[in-house]
């Protein structure tokens, strides 16, 4: 998809556009600089890539693509940890398939199954949980990760382990949270924003009144938003609307599924079973305070950082990379020194090239355009 | 990782530990309803429901005509297959 015709609506995506150009002339900074709206979520950046919305938009509306894609932000010393864990003689070590090609110092989940470890991908913690039921006599161990969308699952697995009594089951928790992660967006120097579009699905379960403080504090207008490519253009218009408005507010595009005030049976089993690290390693941007989540004490038996031996090493990222610029948006991921030629999704160097979320494999699979066709002299030289 | 599914309850298979069997895509599979009862929807009420599966949990109730659409969207991704194959493949024996 790539043009206007192939929205669900493109009447309705022909006028949105249209509006857009005239929004954009009333916005004060326009034309000293492009507007910077930053999708958090990994899956609006795929939409956009996909849709082509990069290349319909005005040139003065310009996506920073967040680090909404967990398994991208998970630094190379937790996925050693990991592997650490499923090579132990004991352990079946379960995990979502995107978690699984992400590589550590040593090498991924996927490398170390190949070499004897038992390594299974799982559709969900339930059936992490069910092979701990089958097999009494090894520890099975699930590879927690993924924002507040998939919290409530491992919540929830770990409040049925406990109902039942299961003692062969824990969880290795990697889990982050997004308000943390979006102040520390806000308060990066290097960073200028002017606007969000919301993570859909987060937002499902956290509702809207947690992103108020963006509005309020930082004066940045957010906007939640669905996955079609029509939801995404309908709500950089909302947000383009706002700034042009001079408004700061929280908006919900995605009122079908976000509720203003989030899944309350989900909340409080996150409530349960987790509480706030004091802070959590990203790949690319460093610690960030307070960003992941770990086991609560009381269900330190399904804790795998409790039950097993973890050497919990801190890796630098390769040097070659530059996926912590990337993920700040300081440079565009096809400025990315080895894009393209030593990292591609084949055969990804970069976590923002492993997840079909990242920003590096969006950008390489539908959005690059070849430098060449770009600049033709530059390349040249 | 971030998109969820969109399937019917077809039948309540663990009424304790709420758990339903859900048809995605023609695939059926348990999944955890607790996100989507509360004193307003039995579990019992919710047969026939349209619901968002993610990782195996029901997270949202939604209406037929967003289920069609949400599927439509997750097979221009390319997203349907990798979701039904991810169901298909857990290996959970």
């Amino acid at each position: 998809m790539k043009f206007v015709d192939e929205f669900r609506d493109p009447q309705k995506a022909r006028i949105l556009l249209q509006e857009i150009q005239g929004l954009i002339k009333r916005i004060p900074i326009c034309g000293e600089r492009p507007i910077w709206i930053m999708e958090v979520c990994g899956g609006h950046t795929h939409t956009i890539f996909r849709s082509g919305l990069n290349n319909m938009l005005p040139k003065e509306v310009e996506f920073i693509h967040g680090p909404g894609c967990p398994v991208c932000v998970l630094p190379r010393g937790r996925v050693d940890d990991c592997v650490d864990l499923a090579e132990r003689e004991e352990v079946i070590m379960t995990t979502f398939g995107d978690a699984m090609r992400v590589t550590g110092s040593r090498k991924s989940l996927l490398q170390a199954k190949a070499e004897g470890a038992d390594v299974r991908m799982v559709y969900s913690p339930l059936d992490a949980l069910q092979l701990a039921r089958v097999n009494r006599d090894k520890e099975v161990v699930f590879f927690g990760l993924g924002f507040e969308t998939t919290m409530p699952s491992t919540a929830l697995t770990i409040l049925q382990a406990k109902q039942e009594g299961i003692k062969n089951f824990s969880i290795f928790c990697n889990h982050i949270t997004i308000i943390p992660t979006i102040k520390a967006i806000l308060d990066s120097p290097d960073l200028h924003l002017d606007g969000f579009l919301g993570p859909g699905h987060v937002s499902m379960v956290i509702g809207m009144e947690p992103y108020a403080f963006i509005a309020e504090y930082y004066r940045k207008p957010i906007t939640i938003a669905g996955f079609e490519p029509l939801d995404i253009l309908q709500s950089v218009w909302m947000v383009l609307k706002q700034l042009a408005e001079g408004r700061c507010e929280v908006e919900n595009q995605y009122t079908r599924i976000v509720p203003p005030y989030g899944n309350s049976q989900a909340l409080q089993a996150i409530q349960e079973v987790f509480e706030l690290r004091e802070f959590f390693e990203w790949r690319g941007l460093g610690s960030i305070d307070h960003s992941g989540v770990r086991v609560r004490e009381e269900f330190s038996t399904f804790d795998a950082e409790q039950k097993f031996p973890i050497p919990n090493l801190k890796i630098a990222d390769p040097t070659s990379c530059q996926c912590g610029e990337v993920l700040k948006g300081v440079i565009k991921p096809s400025q990315c020194k080895v894009f393209g030629t030593a990292c591609t999704p084949q055969n990804p160097l970069g976590a923002l090239m492993v997840s079909t979320e990242g920003a590096c494999a969006a950008y390489y699979n539908y959005g690059w355009i070849p430098e060449e066709d770009l600049h033709p002299a530059r390349s040249s030289v | 990782m971030c998109l969820g599914i969109p399937g019917q309850i077809v039948e309540i298979s663990n009424l304790e530990h709420k758990l339903a069997i859900v048809e995605v895509g023609g695939v059926r599979r348990e999944v955890n309803i607790v996100c989507i009862v509360d004193e307003d929807h039995s579990p019992v009420s919710c047969v026939g429901d349209w619901v968002l599966v993610h990782v195996g949990f029901a997270m949202s109730r939604i209406d037929e005509q967003e289920a069609k659409r949400t599927i439509e969207l997750l097979t221009e991704m390319g997203e349907v297959q990798t979701k039904l194959q991810a169901m298909r493949q857990s290996n959970t024996s």
